[in-house]
């Protein structure tokens, strides 16, 4: 691999030993992936934030290496926490555990994660994080990164966790994969004869695709799907997010929509097809046969300030009788509150909590079994981590179950 | 017995000299839920190294597998004094690479590891890989 003088420099310990590790990660991860270069990268996005994933093995590295001196050299944001770090106790999180989350939280901030004050969030690009088309970075969220590279246009692998702080402290990554044109290139076309209108409707169908998909890179044809009209970034972020679940997909190109599709063919002239008629599977493939939920989770990934708007509108005046959460950043969070959002909900029984992801929470030891959800990834997760079964549906879907007090009416 | 030093030149991961004994496993291993970070003993069911503990060892795999927090379980080995001592594989790939690196334990791919067998005597330094073999020869 080529390095430059001052990358080989720091690879010896020149710039201390927190960047030597930093670099090290760079280097072996970009010779395991075959790159002949690192790349500087305008942004990184941090995930194993959860202190029920890393553990105190993981709290013990990350504050070893701030120890060291580890701080960021570019702009970085955290993926979100178990918990919301001030409202954990409305959610019934003990207070150790509580404890040990923020502790996660304090060494990033540590490290100059946010300017020093991180604002956990799977969609930074909510909160003005905004990558441009054809910029260089190094975001780890899965979610996050298939929007980072197909919406926006930015260029990023799938980063792993201490991988993606390496790059922050390195302010580089290797140069392979979705950073080079060649692996732009969809290899899987896929028609769509469906006819998706829901957000919910977008999550089924990346469900259906993401566990064809594999790797690969598709290229939607035939999505009803305007640039510019109501929830049409909502759409793509939890499509993207669903192919990123059952899949592995980092990018997807929607023609005339997504901006790399719209400037150019982005289809391998060698690709596959998948026709996609009906998405009822893709529905199935989330609903186990309960009738009893135990909770509502609407925002996988983190909701828009106009999901948080519909969820209102449906709530107003009416009285919840299960639990109906709202995780989103919390500049988003306080938007809603000052937009009279967050007020509405709460009046009907609801909470919208900052910071927090059901996905990576412990939510057995919360007393949850059943979760209602409008996401696929969330429903995925929350069985496959959590160990939780799983209702997904339409937000009408969902909010009916929630005033209703069980599933299905 | 008789010795049959070989030695090889793979690819360093994580730079460093090393001497042990190798503990070799013919499947990949996961660090997560594969191994246990309180013992160094493998915990998986039906691994070929099932109930062996990687402390100390010269730990021959032909590459990783499992849940990315696996780089940790090494670190959480490495702070109790219980990592392996060195890690060959034939193609490593990121969870143990950068378990690896952040526990300081020397790592070294691109290596024949069908030519290792456990209780071989094997030291590492930098990309060199200098077996002492221990089997009789025939």
């Amino acid at each position: 691999m080529h390095l430059t003088d001052e990358e080989r420099s720091w690879l010896v310990g020149a710039a201390g030993s927190a960047t030597r590790r930093a670099m090290e990660i760079v280097v072996a991860l970009g010779k395991i992936y075959g790159a002949e270069r690192l790349i500087p990268v305008a942004s990184v996005q941090i995930s194993g934030v959860s202190y029920r994933n890393i553990g105190d093995a993981g709290l013990e590295f990350l504050r070893r290496w701030a120890g060291e001196g580890a701080r960021v050299r570019v702009p970085t944001t955290l993926n979100p926490t178990a918990l919301d770090l001030s409202g954990w106790r409305a959610q019934g999180f003990a207070p150790d555990f509580a404890a040990k989350q923020q502790a996660v939280v304090d060494v990033f901030a540590r490290m100059g994660v946010g300017g020093g004050h991180p604002l956990p969030t799977c969609t930074p690009y909510l909160v003005g994080v905004l990558p441009q088309p054809g910029e260089h970075i190094a975001w780890a969220e899965s979610s996050a990164v298939v929007y980072a590279n197909s919406v926006l246009g930015a260029r990023t692998n799938r980063e792993g966790g201490p991988g993606a702080i390496a790059a922050a402290i390195a302010g580089r990554t290797g140069a392979y994969g979705l950073h080079l044109d060649a692996g732009r290139l969809a290899t899987l076309r896929v028609e769509v004869r469906a006819t998706p209108r829901t957000v919910a409707d977008y999550s089924a169908l990346g469900a259906l695709v993401g566990q064809v998909a594999g790797r690969r890179v598709p290229y939607f044809v035939g999505l009803p799907l305007e640039r510019d009209t109501p929830l049409w970034q909502e759409k793509l972020k939890t499509l993207g997010a669903a192919l990123a679940a059952t899949g592995a997909v980092a990018l997807y190109h929607v023609a005339g929509v997504t901006p790399e599709a719209r400037a150019t063919e982005m289809l391998a002239a060698e690709h596959e097809q998948l026709v996609i008629d009906d998405l009822a599977a893709g529905y199935a493939m989330f609903n186990d046969d309960v009738e009893t939920v135990d909770l509502v989770w609407i925002g996988c990934p983190h909701a828009s300030l106009d999901e948080i708007a519909r969820v209102a509108e449906q709530v107003r005046g009416k009285h919840l009788l299960l639990p109906l959460w709202i995780t989103c950043a919390r500049p988003v969070k306080e938007a809603a509150i000052a937009q009279g959002l967050a007020g509405d909900i709460e009046a009907a029984g609801g909470r919208v909590f900052a910071d927090a992801c059901m996905a990576i929470a412990p939510a057995r030891e919360l007393g949850f079994r059943a979760v209602a959800t409008v996401s696929a990834k969330g429903a995925f997760y929350l069985r496959n981590l959590a160990g939780v079964a799983t209702r997904f549906g339409t937000l009408e879907q969902c909010i009916e179950a929630a005033v209703a007090g069980r599933w299905g009416g | 017995m008789s010795a049959k030093p070989l030695t090889f030149i793979g690819r360093v991961i994580k730079a460093g000299i090393a001497e042990g004994e190798a503990l070799v496993s013919p499947e990949p291993i996961g660090f997560l839920g594969g191994v246990d970070g309180e013992t160094g003993i493998v915990t998986e069911r039906g691994h070929p190294l099932e109930g062996q503990c990687v402390a100390g060892k010269v730990l021959v795999f032909p590459t990783g597998k499992g849940s990315t927090v696996g780089s940790y379980v090494l670190y959480q080995l490495a702070a109790q004094g219980l990592a392996p001592a060195a890690i060959l594989n034939a193609e490593s790939e990121p969870i143990v690479a950068v378990g690896a690196i952040i526990s300081d334990i020397p790592m070294v791919d691109q290596l024949p590891i069908e030519q290792l067998r456990t209780g071989d005597r094997v030291q590492v330094n930098g990309a060199r890989v200098s077996i002492e073999s221990t089997e009789k020869t025939n």
